[in-house]
């Protein structure tokens, strides 16, 4: 589960070492845009020890490298290659340099003797990228696809407001494509991180579109994310009593059945599932909170 | 003479300086000196010993840096080193 990723900036030994106590789903470490260009070499050595020395099965650990262009990427990748690297992020995604980096990556697997392939989470952030959202969703290797906010609206040549209503067909459309792909779909970091507010709403709005995680920049987000993404106690109770009826109708033999005056049917009954998977409720129980 | 170097000041890190000489020598000032200076030399000289370096000179500024990041620095600032003019 992918709710929450937070980025780390690549060359900061202090922010590197804490990183696992936030209680993120993921870490990505940035090479990109968080590193200046003279210090990329001591980056990229930094991340691939830290990624060698780490121990711990949590967080998932990624890494968001220089993209095909900078010409940065094989080193980034040849640094970073090992086993507890669960995927790459890769910015400025297009079709056709994903499948490069699919070939690039295949060499670097073979000549490091990995046990497991490298996943690739692309940065949707241009106008390109949003077009091809849905031939980038069948790619190999892809663990999700991550929309970028600011390049794309940089891209675009408009403004990235507070409400975010430039987003709406970005947002639908990647959520659609992930879907169907059955990948994560991972929403923009809200860019104020003392607006908790309007990270609140942002991210209820992502989720409202199908995502099922957001990135973060900072650790503070964390908790708000999560409570975006948590199904809310109503729906929760809500969906455990749809089970129940579900169950005393299958007993019936009943197909569609009626539940405070409402019908319900096999897609009530699916998206009750769904809101118990969220919440990971099992066995009808519903689990402590969790931070 | 070439010389190399990687890492800051700041909290959690080490600036590691590196340069050409006879033999290994290596200077470690740390803020954790009194418990961990045997601990510092040892990783330093790994490093230099995964690299094959048999001559040169480190000198180790640190402010409380994980083994990670002590051999991340050493062996960027070699790679700096042998990359200069």
């Amino acid at each position: 589960m992918r709710t929450t990723l937070l980025f780390i900036p690549g060359n900061h030994p202090a922010m590197l070492q804490n990183a696992d106590v936030f209680g993120a789903d993921g870490l990505i470490l940035d090479l990109e845009d968080a590193v200046a260009a003279t210090e990329k070499d001591a980056a990229r050595i930094l991340v691939g020890e830290y990624l060698k020395s780490w121990k711990l099965e949590t967080p998932e650990l990624l890494v968001r490298v220089n993209g095909l262009p900078s010409g940065w990427l094989e080193s980034d990748l040849e640094a970073i290659a090992c086993d507890r690297l669960s995927a790459i992020v890769y910015p400025k995604a297009g079709v056709e340099e994903l499948y490069e980096v699919d070939r690039i990556l295949s060499e670097i697997e073979k000549k490091h003797r990995l046990s497991h392939p490298i996943g690739i989470i692309p940065i949707i952030e241009s106008a390109q990228g949003v077009v091809e959202t849905d031939d980038i969703s069948y790619l190999p290797r892809l663990k999700g696809m991550l929309l970028g906010g600011e390049d794309l609206t940089a891209d675009m040549e408009i403004g990235r407001t507070r409400e975010g209503a430039e987003l709406a067909y970005p947002r639908a459309r990647l959520a659609f494509a992930c879907k169907a792909a059955g990948i994560d779909a991972i929403d923009t970091p809200f860019a104020d991180v003392h607006d908790t507010e309007g990270l609140l709403a942002d991210a209820r709005t992502a989720r409202s579109l199908g995502f099922t995680g957001k990135a973060a920049i900072h650790p503070n987000q964390l908790l708000t994310i999560r409570t975006a993404f948590r199904p809310d106690p109503k729906d929760i109770l809500w969906a455990r009593r749809v089970m129940a009826a579900a169950q005393d109708a299958a007993k019936k033999h009943q197909g569609a059945f009626s539940l405070d005056g409402k019908m319900i049917d096999k897609p009530v009954v699916k998206r009750a599932e769904g809101i118990l998977s969220r919440a990971g409720v099992q066995d009808g129980a519903i689990p402590h909170e969790t931070k | 003479m070439k010389i190399g170097s990687a890492g800051t000041l700041e909290s959690n890190d080490a600036l590691v300086t590196v340069q050409e000489g006879v033999g290994i020598v290596v200077s470690i000032d740390s803020i954790v000196d009194a418990f961990f200076h045997d601990r510092i030399e040892a990783e330093v000289r790994g490093e230099l010993a995964r690299m094959k370096k048999q001559n040169v000179h480190v000198t180790i500024q640190d402010k409380g840096a994980l083994d990670f990041t002590l051999r991340a620095r050493v062996r960027t600032a070699i790679e700096r080193m042998e990359g200069s003019q």
